[in-house]
């Protein structure tokens, strides 16, 4: 099969970018959208060209590092996938398919389709865990969870942290992520005592990072490949309400 | 140099203790001023970086992905093993121990494995206490799950993402640190280059993969936990960038190269479906607890499968060999991964494969289904069947999986000793980039229990021991003429790797090197194919150094160039691979060497191989030295490694 590319083209944060057109021919419908690129670079190269820059890893849908619009869809038009786990089968022969970066203010564009999304993990640095040093944890039964609290917080710590909320919402709002781990932990009765100080520093460097807010549209949970809901928000912002106003602890 | 592995004296189950006793220790305001470069933030790299900073340490921390969250680690499915005894069914310390030993075909150090089982324990409490979600009963305690062949259900997870979740909790532990400014993080930085100065490492050199430039990094001590090299064999389980890089630099370095040859072939992987594939995904170990594993008993009943004639279903349950349950009955398709992958080698060399390539075998749910219900089997491969099906097109709730062992894990690694200190002083290596406790085969369910033990519990010991000699040593400026060397070195391997223009790209070379890797030196080895691979490497290495095509520029954002480096090291990593293979003329878990087998099973010859193969570099091309590490065994009888 044959598909008629559009790929955003963009050297360094530093340039302007444009869509370059491109056709690859004798695909499989069998093939990844990440191998169709692949079969693209490798044309590229030996022409002596640059290949298209883009992040992957695993490949197999869990490390969170491939990011890409998809005609205009975050990681593509297959609900609750990432982008290496897309497939041609999802295309028809002969489509023209549009490939661009993330577009948020919070992930500045690194290289063609690579973005710069370290804003995530100063997120998670100011609050998104529980401060337990090494050797000071008690026996693990000690502390029985409930097990529907436990699928949910599993359900919550799903998150692959690739950005595709920021990327679908028009808000550029990260509120889904920063959600999410907020719940996973809330959830958890690890997660209790710093639990106030851990939504208001994780929401404070949110906005910081230039990050958007929420105004429930819902399209993060539609384009989120691991599914995380929405009700995490409202999760998140229970507890900051509650820190912000109920705490002593700033 | 000789081997010395620093084994303490004493009783087994007293040796760590012993050693803990007895270990130099740093004081808090000395602490402060050394600093330590961990290179990797999988569960190895992020558990010790975190654990080091919040001891006192400074650490630099580098990872080449976008972000310390990204590391393979994060890919490790059905979960963790740890010698908890919750369930009460005869699990212990010594067992967990001796499952591990045996399992590696006795090719691993007592001590080091009964350490393992020690503070395996401790790590599901460490994880717990982060919030790693851990799948839990209806009581509120923890699950498990029995695993890969163990007779007791000691393995926590959760869901299928145990690797993601233990993997967070390290992260997260390591961006608390850098919140608290006592790490420096260097993501999209690749270690290129290890710094030795008067015999002791001391820094290293990597490239910034944003701009392209070297740049230069100083540390007291250098810690490598960079993963495996799985994707020697281009096609593997392992993630795109997965490299054997920082550590083969080490070993050109100086630092010796054990058990290069151990290779975990893992049985339950998609089979592979075309010339354009980049990887393979593996499906659950988990899944044979309830697939049953078979292929026709016929060749024409294959053939006819092959070419599209008949269906799975249409073949009879008399004419399906269900070959490991004939083979290994008391195992049955619970057999471990070694064995299970060179079963279903054997069906497809007979000619009874059964996808086009003629190398997949069925892994059949179907009496499963019809004893517990399609629901529960559903639920209990939850994530697993829409995954296949997504990259398949097939329901497996319809017709069976079709499966293939692929390259998943390297036993081998750099050599460490008992504190995890490669033959260079002051260079560590953790996790699955050390020679590791897995002997010659690793079970399932060991891989993050050791990176995390790794990390978290036995680097932050042993490492005090060496700095505490190290306080007075100044930081040692980057212009010092040992950084000046390496950055040179790697500038010029970087502008001839962009001077060469010729006709390839990385990817052909890095696919032929693959193959010949898979068809030499993979789940079956022998001296004549092992001796041919050896040439057709050094050809190809010459090849890649006058035919490769590496675009754009040097100080630039630049794939192509952080691949060709890579494979560069590869092609002389592969070569090592093949000759530690051709000296060990004996059959050992991963390693099988047909002309050392009885009756079809591996033939061990503890006589003249109970040691650990350790490499010295002496040249690209030239002939390493080697150095035996004899393995004694104190507490466990060697036997012949039976499944049946």
């Amino acid at each position: 099969m044959k598909l008629n590319l559009k790929v955003w083209r963009q050297k360094n944060a530093n340039t302007t970018g444009k869509l370059v057109d491109y056709t690859v021919d004798g695909l499989n419908p069998d093939m990844s959208f990440l191998e169709m690129v692949d079969v693209l670079n490798d044309q590229l190269v030996k022409k002596g060209e640059e290949p298209v820059g883009f992040d992957h890893d695993c490949r197999e849908g869990i490390c969170g590092m491939c990011s890409m619009y998809i005609d205009g869809r975050a990681h593509g038009p297959q609900h609750a996938a990432t982008t290496c786990q897309l497939y041609l089968r999802s295309f028809k022969d002969g489509d023209t398919v549009h490939v661009e970066p993330w577009r948020s203010r919070a992930f500045p564009i690194v290289n063609d389709l690579v973005t710069d999304r370290s804003a995530f993990d100063r997120i998670i640095a100011a609050g998104g865990f529980v401060s337990v040093n090494t050797g000071q944890a008690q026996d693990a039964n000690n502390l029985p969870v409930e097990k529907l609290n436990a699928e949910k917080a599993m359900d919550a710590a799903a998150c692959i942290g690739c950005g595709a909320c920021v990327a679908a919402c028009p808000n550029g709002a990260a509120m889904l992520f920063v959600s999410a781990k907020i719940s996973q932990l809330a959830l958890l009765p690890q997660g209790q005592p710093e639990r106030d100080l851990r939504a208001l520093r994780m929401v404070e460097q949110m906005d910081a990072e230039g990050f958007g807010n929420c105004s429930n549209i819902g399209a993060c949970e539609a384009e989120c490949p691991k599914e995380i809901k929405l009700t995490n928000i409202a999760r998140m912002n229970r507890d900051f309400l509650v820190a912000s106003v109920g705490s002593e602890t700033e | 140099m000789a081997l010395d592995s620093k084994i303490p004296e004493g009783k087994l189950q007293e040796k760590w203790e012993e050693y803990k006793e007895h270990a130099k220790l740093v004081n808090p305001a000395n602490k402060r001023k050394v600093e330590v470069i961990v290179v990797g933030t999988g569960l190895a790299g992020a558990s010790a970086a975190a654990t080091l900073a919040e001891l006192g340490y400074k650490v630099k921390a580098f990872c080449f992905q976008d972000s310390p969250r990204r590391a393979h680690s994060i890919a490790a499915q059905g979960g963790i093993n740890s010698a908890k005894n919750y369930k009460n069914d005869g699990d212990s310390v010594y067992r967990l121990f001796y499952d591990t030993i045996k399992g590696g075909d006795f090719r691993s150090r007592e001590a080091n494995v009964y350490r393992l089982a020690q503070v395996s324990t401790d790590i599901i409490d460490q994880c717990t206490a982060q919030g790693v979600p851990f799948a839990r009963e209806y009581g509120g305690l923890l699950d498990n799950r029995s695993f890969g062949g163990a007779q007791v259900s000691r393995t926590f997870y959760a869901r299928g993402q145990t690797g993601q979740q233990l993997l967070l909790g390290a992260y997260q532990a390591l961006e608390r640190q850098i919140g608290l400014g006592n790490v420096q993080m260097y993501s999209r930085h690749e270690m290129v280059d290890v710094v030795i100065i008067d015999g002791k490492a001391r820094g290293i050199i990597a490239r910034n993969l944003i701009t392209g430039k070297l740049e230069r990094y100083f540390g007291h001590a250098v810690v490598l936990a960079s993963g495996g090299y799985g994707n020697v064999f281009y096609l593997s389980t392992n993630a795109m960038g997965s490299n054997v890089t920082a550590a083969w630099k080490a070993h050109k370095k100086g630092a010796y190269f054990a058990n290069p040859c151990y290779t975990q072939i893992h049985p339950t992987c998609i089979p592979v479906s075309g010339d354009y594939q980049s990887k393979l995904t593996l499906m659950s170990e988990s899944l044979r607890n309830d697939g049953r594993v078979w292929v026709p008993k016929t060749r024409e009943d294959a053939k006819a499968i092959r070419e599209g004639k008949k269906r799975a279903e249409d073949i009879k349950e008399e004419d399906r060999d269900y070959y490991l349950e004939r083979k290994y009955p008391s195992f049955g398709n619970l057999c471990p991964r070694d064995i299970a992958s060179r079963a279903a080698k054997e069906a497809c060399d007979d000619g009874r494969g059964i996808v086009p390539s003629g190398f997949g075998v069925f892994l059949d749910f179907s009496d499963a289904i019809r004893r517990l219900g399609i629901d529960t089997v559903k639920a209990r491969y939850g994530e697993l069947f829409p995954m296949y099906q997504n990259i398949t097109n097939e329901d497996p709730l319809k017709t069976p999986m079709k499966i293939y062992p692929a390259v998943h894990y390297t036993m081998g690694g750099l050599w460490v000793d008992y504190e995890l200190m490669t033959s260079i002083q002051g260079l560590y290596c953790l996790g699955e980039a050390n020679f590791s406790d897995h002997g010659a085969n690793r079970l399932g369910a060991s891989a993050l229990m050791q990176g995390l033990a790794d990390g978290y519990f036995v680097l932050p010991y042993t490492i005090g021991n060496y700095l505490s000699a190290e306080i007075f040593t100044k930081a040692i400026p980057t212009d010092h003429p040992a950084f000046e060397e390496a950055a040179k070195a790697a500038d010029e391997r970087m502008k001839k790797l962009l001077s060469i223009n010729g006709k390839q790209s990385v990817e052909d070379i890095h696919r032929k090197l693959g193959k010949i890797m898979w068809e030499y030196c993979g789940m079956a080895r022998n001296a004549e194919g092992l001796t041919k691979a050896r040439k057709l490497i050094q050809e190809l290495r010459e090849e890649f150094w006058s035919d490769v095509k590496v675009t754009g520029q040097q100080n630039e954002f630049n794939t192509e160039l952080d691949k060709a480096g890579r494979v560069a090291d590869f092609l002389e990593l592969g070569e090592l691979m093949v000759i530690d293979a051709l000296n060990r003329n004996e059959s050992c878990g991963g390693h099988f060497r047909e002309e050392y087998q009885e009756q079809g099973e591996a033939k061990r010859d503890d006589e003249h191989y109970l040691y650990v193969a350790a490499w010295e570099f002496k040249g690209v091309g030239a002939d390493p030295e080697l150095h035996k590490e004899e393995l004694k065994y104190e507490n466990i009888k060697l036997q012949v490694r039976s499944y049946k």
